[in-house]
């Protein structure tokens, strides 16, 4: 009956706001922050640096391998855009031709924002993002039968901080598989 | 359907005698008319400590951003009947008008409420009138003897006698967000669970008769509308199509919804009817086009459109069949309007440079005012009499509500004491 006496617990347990991010995203990009850009980028310069060559393979198993470009999940974008930059084209092919090469896998595409802007705009910017990732997807071979969509706008920040670096790990689509 | 992760929770009015949201003047006391409210009269023994009927008026005055209530310790009088009231010291002393009255009780949990409005200057009674109430309703007569004074006063229709609807969300440690929707005065008392869920809620709004909010819930694990009578807490879901279901909104007369869905692919305006539950599209853009609001004649909506590129108003006549006409051109972002009663103002989101504000867009010049200093002001709507903003604001790095008056002279802020609180609603009337 007396919720509202539930305590000012709120604002003090923003640390505990972690613990939303997916399961799937143990290895990605969400806790990595911004490496996560530069690690995709290295598989196209010729494995990178010394030892951390990540694999390319699209076998059923590859989605719980660690070291796959597949583990990374997570899409960035800029403010108010939905267009999937270069840093991201290749990593959401591979999962397009992951997804092409297995028909039984099914992917759920999570778009967001940061909280700049207006509440119901952003639920349709995420929309948007989320919809420029699943039409890459489907551009390598994905079937629309394995995506669906969830759009939550600004309401499921992935960092609760109130600064650019905390609003680009925000501005995202996660690649969660089913 | 397979996730019931939510509970819906059916609560009566929690006790009266905790405010959750506390309201604090912040900005904005000159100009304002002065006005001596005498504490009232309580019978031998009955006053009721959490209903100070004398001191919810004056609050409410002062919030209303027209009134400056005299604090108790400057009163030179306490006059309890009209014959007590000697009109030319409150004249010296600069006060333009006086409300004095008393409680009194009729029988078990039965009492009057009365009270008379002075013009001291002509020394002559504006208004008196009583009111019956029980316990759990002297709070709500106190908002309506305020409404009575202000409309006698300014003419404005009364405001304070309504309910805000919001969102919290919370979190204890090492539990996940849980997202609650809430009603309560427009002071911040008698709060009401309406909804908890771990999903996120969104983007309320309440019916024109004050007795249904529409709302979006992820309960189910998409967004869908629904429709929550607050009385029998019966709840409808109206709207689960695929991709998005949102920004609802009703139509003057309570038939309509008006939503955003991208069951095409792309965010677009629709209208739905409650009766029939047929849907007419009303806008088809690549664009996103999303948060319609109706003018108040429910011939055509305003809504948020990206077709320039960037977000700005549009207006577009509800049959869907003119080009919708572009209502803001200053800056590179403005979103989710609020259009007054009247019709005559619209106020929205102008975000520039990092800063999202409140502002305001008078119709017949096409002036834009802001009227909010940021950085991370949203969700704007106007009180029921168009005198007042309540929209969602951060302060401190804590998201409030807050209010400021059309003219951006008067703010004021309603912290919440038990969580981030979001996308205030303001009914038209209580019911």
């Amino acid at each position: 009956m007396r919720n509202y006496l539930l305590v000012l617990i709120m604002a003090m347990s923003l640390a505990a706001c972690d613990q939303n991010v997916k399961p799937d995203d143990e290895n990605g990009s969400a806790a990595d922050g911004s490496n996560s850009g530069a690690q995709v980028g290295s598989v196209d310069g010729e494995g990178g640096d010394a030892g951390q060559a990540l694999s390319v393979s699209y076998e059923a198993s590859a989605i719980n391998d660690a070291n796959s470009v597949l583990a990374a999940r997570v899409v960035y974008f800029d403010f108010d855009s939905s267009n999937v930059s270069g840093d991201y084209i290749e990593l959401v092919k591979h999962h397009g031709k992951y997804l092409s090469a297995n028909a039984g896998a099914k992917i759920r595409l999570e778009g967001h924002t940061d909280e700049r802007g207006t509440r119901e705009y952003n639920v349709a910017l995420a929309d948007r993002r989320a919809q420029s990732v699943k039409r890459l997807l489907m551009f390598q071979g994905a079937s629309s039968d394995q995506i669906t969509i969830i759009s939550y706008g600004e309401e499921k920040p992935a960092n609760l901080g109130h600064d650019e670096e905390s609003w680009s790990l925000n501005r995202r689509a996660e690649l969660v598989y089913q | 359907m397979k996730r019931y992760l939510l509970s819906l929770i059916l609560l009566g009015f929690s006790s009266i005698s905790q405010a959750v949201l506390n309201i604090e003047i912040t900005e904005g006391v000159e100009g304002s008319l002065p006005i001596a409210v005498v504490p009232f009269q309580w019978s031998a023994g009955i006053k009721v400590a959490e209903a100070d009927v004398s001191a919810i008026i004056a609050s409410d005055l002062a919030r209303s951003g027209k009134f400056a209530p005299l604090p108790d310790k400057d009163l030179i009088a306490y006059p309890k009947q009209p014959e007590d009231v000697h009109f030319p010291s409150w004249r010296m002393i600069g006060v333009d008008h006086l409300i004095i009255g008393g409680v009194k009780q009729e029988a078990e949990n039965q009492y009057q409420v009365h009270f008379r409005l002075f013009d001291v200057l002509k020394g002559e009674q504006l208004l008196g009138y009583s009111f019956a109430a029980n316990r759990n309703s002297l709070r709500s007569v106190a908002h309506r003897i305020s409404d009575h004074i202000i409309k006698s006063l300014t003419g404005l229709s009364g405001a304070f006698d309504a309910r805000i609807a919001y969102i919290t969300a919370r979190q204890e440690p090492g539990k996940a967000v849980s997202y609650l929707l809430q009603a309560a005065d427009t002071d911040g008392y008698n709060s009401q669970n309406l909804l908890t869920s771990s999903e996120p809620i969104m983007s309320p709004v309440w019916s024109p008769d004050g007795k249904r909010l529409a709302y979006v819930s992820f309960e189910h694990g998409v967004p869908e509308i629904f429709i929550h009578d607050i009385h029998t807490a019966k709840r409808e879901l109206v709207s689960k199509f695929k991709g998005i279901n949102g920004a609802p909104a009703w139509s003057p007369d309570g038939t309509r919804l008006a939503l955003t869905l991208s069951k095409e692919g792309n965010p677009d305006i629709y209208i739905l009817d409650l009766g029939s539950k047929s849907l007419k599209r009303v806008t088809k853009h690549w664009s996103i086009d999303t948060e319609a609001v109706w003018m108040p004649d429910g011939d055509s909506l305003v809504f948020t459109s990206s077709r320039s590129g960037k977000p700005q108003l549009y207006q577009i006549s509800v049959d869907g069949d003119a080009k919708a006409q572009r209502l803001t051109f200053e800056g590179k972002y403005n979103a989710n309007a609020s259009i007054s009663q009247d019709g005559k103002t619209i106020s929205f989101v102008q975000g520039e440079n990092n800063a999202f504000r409140i502002a305001v867009l008078y119709m017949d010049t096409g002036l834009v005012q802001r009227v909010t200093d940021g950085p991370l002001d949203e969700s704007p709507e106007f009180s029921p009499n168009g005198s007042m903003i309540i929209y969602a604001s951060q302060h401190n790095g804590k998201p409030v509500l807050a209010a400021v008056s059309t003219d951006g002279r008067h703010k004021q802020r309603l912290g919440l004491s038990d969580g981030e609180v979001r996308e205030p609603a303001w009914s038209a009337v209580k019911n």
